[in-house]
C-alpha cells in the first residue's frame, strides 16, 4: 500500500431537511482508504453508513438532503464534492463503483443482464458494442456464472438472489474501477449465499486490486474480508482499528456490544441471543456526551455532558470512549480476549 | 403464446353474444320506431303491416333477435332499414375516413404526450412540470365540441385558413385538400388524449424515478437522457400500451362528436344518424364491431406488454 491514500474522507457532515427539523445523519465521518485495502464500515440500521457511501458516489439527492461546506472527500487529491455532473458522470463507475443490498431491486427488470454490464463500458467509451458484449460475457464468467454466454441474454427474474448479486458485481467490476463500495451486499441473501459472495469479492480483489469499501450491519461477514473495521454509531466514529484489533483487543462499549450479539453456533439452548437494549439517540436533536451514553453499562456522568476525546491505542487503533481516559475509575474490563468472537 | 391467444379469442364468444343481446333489447325498448320515417297521414294500417313485414319488424323481439342471429352467423349483418343498403357495406365505405382521422389524432397524441409527460415526471413540481400539469388539466376540462367550434370560429371564420367542416371541398380530391380538413378535427381529438395520456406518463416516471434500478445506473455514470430513455422509458410504457389498447376500438368506431362537428364523414358520423332513425341493423352491427375490437385492441395490448416487460409472460 503506498502512502498517499487513495480515498480520503474529512470531516464528512451530512443532514437532512424534514418538516421535523435537520436530522444530522453523518456527524464527521474521516476516514482513508488506500488501494487494494478492504475498509469496512459497521454499524447498526441509521447510524449513516449508507448515507456516507452514498455522498461518495454522488447520489444523495439534495435537497432534501445538504452536504455540509467544510466536508471533504479527495480521491487521488481531487475533491469530489465539487464534481460538476460531466466530472461525476465520468467518475461514477469508472473510478469507484457501488453495489448495492436488493439486486432485484437494483437491476432494470426490463433489460437482459449482458447489455446492463455493456452499458457500463459504453457509457465510458471504453469499447465498441461488439467488444462490449464479448466483455459483458467474460465478467459474467469471471464471477462464476455457468454458461455466461446463454446467461447474458436473460432477464433478472431469471436468477437467483446470489446469482443477482454476481451479476451486481459484474456490471460495478465491468470497468475496472479502483474502488468498490459494496453497500449491505449480502444482507438480501441466505448464509451459504452470503460466504460465497464475500469469496468472490476477496478473490477479484485480489485479482484486480480494487480498494473495497465494505458497509454491513454484520460483523460476521467482515470477519474473513476486512483489512480494517470503522465502527459507526449516530453519524460517528467510535472506534477504529485493524480487523485483530477489533475482534480481539475493542476499547469501545459499543463495539464489545456488537459483537457480543453475533448469533454464535457454539451457544447452549437456554442461553438467549444477546440483543443492544435501547434505541439510538434522535439525529435531530444529538446529545451534547457520547451518543452511546443511554445505552451504555458502564455510563458516568462525564459521558452524557461531554463528547469524549479520540485516545489512540497504536497506529491506527483508536477510539471514543471517556473510559479511557486517565481519569477514569477502574472499572471490571469486559474486554476479554476472544470474547464474542465467532470463528 | 398460441394456446393463450387461441383462448382468448375463444372467450369472444360468449362476451359478443352477450353483448349482443343486451344491446338488441335495449335499442328496440327505446323509444321510437323506424316506421316513423315512412309514414305518411294518407297511409293505412294494412299499408303500415306490410311494411313492417318487408322491414323483418314484426314478430315478438325473441323472433327478430334469432332472426338477426341467424344472418350474423351467415355473414349478413342485414340492411338498413332506412336506405335498405347493407349494413357491413356502408361501414366499409366509411370506414377509411375514421380510421385516417382516428389515427392521425392518436399518433400525434403519443408523439406530444411522451416526451411532455417525461419532462413533467422529471422535473417534478418544478416549474416546467407545473406549466405541463396547467395545461393537461385543462385539456382534461374543455369538452371536445366547444373547443371544435372555437377552432372553427378562429381558423374557418375569422382568420378563413381552414375549411371547417368535410373531408374534401367540393371537386378537390387532392391529398393538400385533405390534410388540410384533417388538421382541425385530430387536433381537437387529440387535446383531451394528450392531456390524459401526459398525466398517466408523469405519475409513472416519477415512481419508476424513484426505483433503485435508476440508482444503479446512475452509479455506473449513466447520464440523466441515457436514463430516462435507456431505462426509465421502457418501464414507463405498460400503462402507455394499455390506454393504446383501449383506445384501438376508436380507431375504427370514430369519434360520436367530433366527427358530428366537423361533418367527417366517417363511422361516428354513421352511428350517429343510425341512433338518430332507430336503424336496428345498423345500430347492432355498429356494436359488434366496437366491441369485437375493443376486446382485440386488450388482447394487443396485453401481447405487447410480454414484449415490453420480459417479466410477463403469456399463459
Amino acid at each position: 500500500m503506498s502512502d498517499q491514500p487513495l480515498l480520503e474522507v474529512k470531516d464528512l457532515k451530512v443532514s437532512f431537511h424534514t418538516y421535523a427539523g435537520q436530522v444530522q445523519a453523518v456527524r464527521g465521518l474521516s476516514f482513508s482508504l488506500s488501494a487494494g485495502e478492504t475498509l469496512a464500515v459497521v454499524g447498526e440500521s441509521g447510524c449513516g453508513k449508507s448515507v456516507s457511501a452514498k455522498a461518495l458516489m454522488g447520489l444523495l439527492s439534495c435537497p432534501p438532503c445538504e452536504i455540509k461546506p467544510a466536508s471533504q472527500i479527495l480521491y487521488q487529491g481531487k475533491n469530489v464534492l465539487q464534481f460538476q455532473e460531466a466530472e461525476w458522470s465520468a467518475f461514477r463507475g469508472k473510478e469507484c463503483s457501488m453495489i448495492f443490498q436488493d439486486a432485484l431491486a437494483a437491476l432494470n427488470p426490463t433489460l437482459a443482464v449482458g447489455r446492463q454490464i455493456e452499458e457500463n463500458l459504453i457509457v465510458h467509451h471504453l469499447a465498441s458494442r461488439s467488444a462490449a458484449r464479448k466483455k459483458a460475457v467474460e465478467m459474467l464468467a469471471l464471477v462464476g456464472i455457468p454458461q455466461p454466454e446463454r446467461r447474458a441474454r436473460q432477464y433478472p427474474h431469471q436468477f437467483s438472489g446470489g446469482m443477482r448479486q454476481r451479476v451486481m458485481i459484474a456490471i460495478a467490476l465491468a470497468c475496472d474501477p479502483k474502488i468498490l463500495i459494496a453497500d449491505e451486499p449480502t444482507t438480501a441473501l441466505d448464509v451459504t449465499i452470503q460466504a460465497q459472495i464475500i469469496d468472490l469479492i476477496k478473490a477479484l480483489q485480489g485479482k484486480l486490486n480494487t480498494a473495497v469499501l465494505l458497509i454491513t450491519h454484520d460483523l460476521g461477514v467482515v470477519a474473513d474480508i476486512a483489512h480494517r473495521i470503522l465502527v459507526v454509531y449516530a453519524g460517528r466514529i467510535v472506534e477504529q482499528g485493524s480487523r485483530d484489533e477489533i475482534f480481539y483487543s475493542h476499547r469501545h462499549p459499543y463495539t464489545w456490544s456488537l459483537l457480543r450479539s453475533v448469533p454464535r453456533l457454539d451457544l447452549t439452548q437456554k442461553e438467549e441471543l444477546v440483543s443492544i437494549e435501547g434505541t439510538p439517540p434522535d439525529l435531530i436533536d444529538p446529545p451534547a456526551g457520547c451518543p452511546f451514553a443511554g445505552r451504555c453499562r458502564w455510563c458516568m456522568e462525564i459521558c452524557r455532558e461531554e463528547e469524549p476525546p479520540e485516545v489512540q491505542f497504536s497506529p491506527g487503533h483508536s477510539c471514543r470512549c471517556w473510559l479511557h481516559h486517565p481519569d477514569a475509575p477502574d472499572w471490571q474490563t469486559p474486554f476479554q480476549r476472544g470474547d464474542g468472537v465467532l470463528c | 403464446m398460441g394456446k393463450y391467444i387461441l383462448k382468448r379469442l375463444l372467450i369472444l364468444i360468449p362476451v359478443l353474444l352477450l353483448v349482443s343481446v343486451f344491446s338488441f333489447l335495449i335499442v328496440h325498448f327505446a323509444p321510437g320506431d323506424p316506421l316513423n320515417m315512412y309514414m305518411r297521414p294518407d297511409m293505412t294500417q294494412e299499408e303500415l303491416d306490410t311494411l313492417r313485414v318487408s322491414l323483418g319488424l314484426d314478430g315478438t323481439i325473441v323472433d327478430q333477435y334469432i332472426g338477426w342471429l341467424g344472418n350474423v352467423l351467415h355473414g349478413n349483418l342485414g340492411n338498413s332499414v332506412i336506405t335498405s343498403q347493407s349494413v357491413s357495406g356502408r361501414m366499409m365505405e366509411v370506414l377509411p375516413n375514421t380510421v385516417l382521422l382516428m389515427g392521425t389524432s392518436m399518433l400525434l397524441s403519443f408523439l406530444v404526450a411522451i416526451p411532455l409527460g417525461l419532462a413533467a415526471g422529471l422535473n417534478k413540481n418544478r416549474l416546467p412540470d407545473q406549466i405541463i400539469s396547467f395545461f393537461s388539466y385543462i385539456g382534461i376540462s374543455i369538452p371536445s365540441f366547444w373547443f371544435g367550434l372555437l377552432l372553427i370560429i378562429l381558423f374557418s371564420l375569422i382568420l378563413k385558413l381552414l375549411p371547417s367542416s368535410g373531408i374534401h371541398s367540393i371537386g378537390e380530391t387532392g391529398l393538400v385538400d385533405l390534410i388540410r380538413h384533417l388538421i382541425m378535427p385530430s387536433i381537437v381529438l387529440s387535446v383531451g388524449n394528450v392531456a390524459v395520456f401526459t398525466r398517466y406518463i408523469r405519475s409513472n416516471t416519477i415512481s419508476q424515478l424513484e426505483e433503485e434500478y435508476v440508482l444503479t445506473a446512475k452509479a455506473k455514470g449513466v447520464g440523466k437522457r441515457g436514463i430516462l430513455y435507456g431505462h426509465v422509458l421502457k418501464n414507463c410504457l405498460l400503462p402507455i400500451i394499455t390506454l393504446a389498447g383501449m383506445r384501438f376500438a376508436s380507431l375504427v368506431t370514430g369519434s360520436f362528436i367530433v366527427e358530428s362537428v366537423f361533418g367527417w364523414p366517417g363511422m361516428g358520423m354513421l352511428g350517429m344518424s343510425a341512433i338518430n332513425n332507430r336503424d336496428y341493423p345498423m345500430i347492432m352491427g355498429f356494436t359488434m364491431l366496437s366491441c369485437l375490437l375493443l376486446i382485440i385492441g386488450n388482447l394487443l395490448a396485453d401481447l405487447l406488454y410480454c414484449v415490453c416487460d420480459p417479466r410477463i409472460k403469456a399463459q
